[in-house]
């Protein structure tokens, strides 16, 4: 189990990775022609039932009104690989749209794989984030525990505060205290930034749990007497015996963000429409009546959905042991 | 004794200051935006007077300090002043919806509890077999879809299946006609797509901690001693186990509290359920100060009684708990996200 939650999180990295390659087109790529197109089948038998190479039939649009689309039998299109810089594209400038086209006529596939990246990148920064903010405030307190007790509790209480509010509430009163229209970057740094404000608290716990047991431990006392300072102390000695509930702190925290940038994405306080992230994309579903006709439009759920359970798949093989 | 009533104490203290700290910082927050609610009105159509005159009525032309305060004399008297956006009082506004993210919430804790206890129970007492095997993997699958997941795919299921009625809280039929029972049955029709959404991950959080619990208190001296006797098994586990057993997830309750509160604001925005989260949403987008405000109020108190009612149940089950305060449940991080 526990190999399999690796390898689904280590798919995806990798894919979001080689994004650029992997992606049939630009992210911005419209087909006007082509909105609302459902999914592609990539086929490997011809009408005749006779084995061939991989090939897919081209959307031909029989009701503009309800946006059917229906293939056309007449023309394989035998797929084509490595050829303009990408791994696969359909012969002869025919769209390939194996995830299927949203309301502008964009390939899902394409826009999955940078909104692969987008997300990624803002959860794993936030998880960085949170771990070093919660260890320093958790290492802090932690070792005030004795010395400084008023601090420790002050700290603690802190904590405590954030971490019993809900942290979606707290995340959209942060963000709708800014701008709504900033530039993407801005937004970028914003939601990392907000991220690692509600997400610290548990660590912090946790690492200050750690460190009040360490410091009593006659190797951190030893280090004290050869005369190392407090902060070396710590950062030397100390935290990295935290090392193992950080790990699963990031398993924990890292899926939980992924679905907090969709969350603010979705309900529109996340990026503009024109960066693609898997939040973004699910703003496409948000009217019920299009997504029950066109429910390809969900397949940012699947990646979130995919991230998350490869993280607790780690997660429950390290509780149970 | 005397622990105990100071323990509470400082409990209600806390959960005074929560509120208060919560809606203040709301207010200052919402205020310390840019744009205000005028902006959201008027657009740039209108004249600087008609906008002053509107600032003016919203309190907006004060500075920031005068206006808190007033506002926070009046909330003292439970008076949380008038929706900019909605135009009626804001407590009458947020009582309303309060109620209806209540109705929501319970009945989604009502299914999960109802549902993972006694899967955890079942998971956790047998050491293999498919039983066992099965409900953990649904359990780790149901974690990984969290409610704007769960939402979105139940409304699709409900949409394509025509089964079960999305969006809303009541169908748009003219009343005339309708007992209350009807109209009961209605919104009760109504809620099975947002609680079930709700609830799902929820169970399975239950689930799993309930089945490790469960698993844990089997390993114990006292249970072997059981055994021994030769009591019987199904008598074991309900009488001697759960009992034990029941502890973490009391304290897991608390955090839940918190989740389910966080769940219902996505819940509510997709499937359209008249709640606080809506009403939130709406406020902050329109920069409806008060409203802001008001909204953080009900959600802190929410907080606040949860968690208060949980801490309260564990000291009942274990006297301990009220000494201990650094107790905390396992898996307790991934409820609080």
């Amino acid at each position: 189990m526990r190999s399999i939650g690796a390898a689904l999180l280590a798919a995806i990295a990798i894919a979001a990775l080689a994004g650029p390659v992997l992606a049939p087109y630009d992210r911005s790529q419209q087909f006007r022609d082509q909105l609302f197109a459902p999914p592609m089948r990539i086929r490997f038998f011809d009408e005749a039932g006779q084995p061939r190479a991989p090939f897919v039939y081209r959307w031909r649009l029989v009701d503009r009104l309800e946006r059917r689309y229906e293939e056309d039998r007449a023309q394989p299109l035998t797929l084509e690989w490595f050829s303009g810089g990408r791994l696969l594209q359909a012969p002869g400038g025919v769209p390939l749209l194996l995830f299927g086209a949203d309301s502008f006529g964009r390939d899902q596939l394409t826009r999955w794989l940078w909104g692969a990246r987008t997300s990624l990148a803002v959860a794993l920064l936030a998880t960085a984030g949170a771990l070093l903010v919660g260890t320093v405030i958790g290492g802090i307190a932690g070792l005030a525990s004795e010395a400084l007790p008023s601090f420790d509790e002050g700290l603690m209480r802190i904590t405590e505060l954030v971490l019993v509010l809900p942290a979606i509430y707290v995340m959209l009163a942060l963000r709708a205290a800014l701008p709504l229209v900033l530039p993407p970057t801005a937004i970028f740094l914003l939601l990392v930034v907000i991220l690692t404000l509600v997400g610290w608290p548990h660590i912090a716990r946790g690492v200050r749990a750690i460190v009040i047991v360490e410091v009593r431990e006659e190797y951190a006392i030893a280090a004290h007497a050869l005369g190392a300072t407090r902060t070396r102390v710590l950062f030397r000695h100390l935290l990295p015996a935290a090392g193992g509930f950080l790990r699963g702190q990031a398993v924990i925290v890292l899926p939980a963000f992924i679905v907090a940038e969709a969350t603010l994405s979705y309900v529109g306080f996340g990026f503009p429409d024109t960066v693609p992230s898997w939040g973004t994309m699910l703003q496409e579903a948000s009217n019920i009546t299009t997504l029950a006709q066109f429910p390809w439009l969900l397949s940012p759920a699947v990646g979130i959905f995919l991230v998350v359970f490869g993280a607790n798949l780690l997660l429950e093989t390290r509780e149970t042991r | 004794m005397p622990d105990v009533p100071w323990w509470l104490i400082r409990r209600l203290a806390f959960a005074v200051l929560l509120v208060v700290i919560v809606s203040s910082s709301a207010l200052v927050l919402a205020r310390l935006a840019p744009g205000d609610v005028t902006s959201e009105f008027y657009g740039s159509g209108a004249s600087t007077s008609a906008l002053a005159r509107e600032r003016a009525l919203a309190g907006l032309d004060r500075p920031l300090l005068a206006q808190y305060g007033e506002w926070l004399l009046a909330a003292l008297r439970f008076d949380l002043g008038t929706s900019l956006l909605y135009r009626r009082p804001v407590g009458e506004l947020v009582r309303e919806r309060a109620f209806n993210t209540a109705l929501l919430a319970v009945t989604a804790l009502a299914i999960a509890t109802l549902a993972g206890i006694p899967l955890g129970v079942m998971a956790g007492s047998r050491s293999r077999g498919f039983l066992r095997a099965g409900i953990r993997l649904t359990s780790v699958l149901l974690l990984s879809l969290p409610s704007l997941l769960t939402s979105l795919l139940l409304v699709v299921v409900a949409a394509r299946t025509q089964l079960l009625p999305i969006g809303g809280m009541s169908s748009p039929t003219p009343l005339d006609g309708h007992t209350w029972i009807a109209s009961l049955s209605d919104v009760a029709w109504h809620l099975v797509v947002p609680a079930v959404a709700l609830a799902l991950p929820v169970m399975a959080l239950l689930e799993r901690t309930q089945a490790r619990a469960m698993a844990e208190v089997l390993r114990q001296p006292f249970v072997l001693a059981a055994v021994a006797r030769g009591a019987p098994p199904a008598r074991i586990l309900y009488r001697n186990a759960l009992r034990v057993a029941v502890r973490p997830i009391v304290a897991i309750y608390g955090l839940i509290v918190g989740s389910l509160l966080s769940g219902s604001f996505i819940v509510e925005v997709v499937t359209a359920w008249p709640g606080l989260g809506r009403l939130m949403y709406d406020a902050l987008r329109a920069r409806d100060i008060y409203l802001v405000a008001g909204g953080a109020a009900a959600g802190s108190l929410f907080i606040a009684a949860g968690t208060l009612f949980a801490d309260l149940m564990l000291v009942m089950l274990d006297p301990r708990a009220a000494l201990d305060r650094s107790a905390q449940a396992p898996g307790a991080g991934r409820a609080a996200l």
